[in-house]
């Protein structure tokens, strides 16, 4: 049977595109993708907070009495937030900064050897999710308690 | 011949589009080893306080490792910051309005943190 081409349904190719947002919840990512995110969210998050940093920065530094204030924002509360709620900043700031700096170090080592194999990914993204969440916690445990 | 394309591209070179990719790459050495410089002075020496804090940037060496650290912190997020910018926001006139703020608010943060290190 001949069909004209006008009757004949367009079988169109499949198109894609980035993932929408609503796709977030159910939308798998494998490690490597993880760490691509996370050193992306840990980076913005620290551009934001850079005032913070500078502030510890300059507090900690400048003189005695401003050292005293520094740690006192820590124990004693700031601008009308209770202390442990800067040292949960203080946190965040570590466990993205370890974040960023050991998958910094996994781009750089794939830079420098060109490998960049599946299973080198996957394995370097787990070592960079897993170390520096087990290290941020550790030095966040030794800031709490 | 020897090749300069691909991974051997010569990258001074005017315009291949890397220049800001290794000035990246370069400014986190810069930073990492600022990183582990203070890591080091403070995990040995015992108790921290604040003479101990502030001796570690006492030495003009330090201030000068300090300061290239602040600079490579601007330029640094400077391309991160568009990267992720370019990637999100599509409309010009927000995009560019976005690289103004940020261009404003990493400027006005190293010019804090250089007066800072500079009046110890």
């Amino acid at each position: 049977m001949v069909t004209s081409l006008k009757e004949q349904p367009l079988k169109r190719q499949p198109v894609y595109r980035n993932i929408h947002v609503t796709d977030l919840t159910t939308y798998r990512l494998p490690p490597a993708g993880w760490v691509s995110i996370l050193h992306r969210i840990s980076g913005a998050a620290m551009f934001l907070l850079l005032p913070f940093t500078i502030w510890m920065f300059d507090a900690s530094l400048t003189s005695e009495v401003s050292y005293e204030q520094f740690t006192a924002v820590f124990s004693s509360g700031f601008a009308g937030l209770p202390g442990w709620f800067w040292k949960l900043v203080a946190f965040a700031l570590i466990w993205a900064y370890l974040l960023h700096f050991s998958a910094g170090l996994r781009h750089l080592w794939m830079d420098a050897t060109h490998e960049v194999g599946l299973a080198f990914g996957r394995t370097s993204a787990l070592v960079v999710i897993v170390l520096s969440t087990v290290v941020a916690f550790a030095l966040g445990f030794k800031l709490f308690f | 011949m020897s090749t300069s394309f691909g991974s051997r591209r010569l990258v001074v070179g005017a315009h291949y589009g890397l220049r800001d990719w290794l000035a990246q790459r370069i400014t986190s050495l810069l930073m990492a080893l600022f990183t582990i410089v203070v890591v080091a002075q403070v995990l040995f020496g015992g108790r921290l306080d604040y003479y101990r804090w502030s001796a570690i940037f006492a030495p003009q060496w330090m201030r000068v490792l300090a300061f290239v650290t602040i600079v490579s912190l601007l330029y640094h997020v400077w391309v991160g910051m568009r990267d992720i910018w370019m990637d999100y926001v599509k409309p010009v006139s927000i995009r560019l309005l976005l690289d103004i703020a940020t261009i404003v608010w990493l400027v006005g943060c190293a010019g804090w943190a250089i007066q800072v290190l500079w009046r110890l």
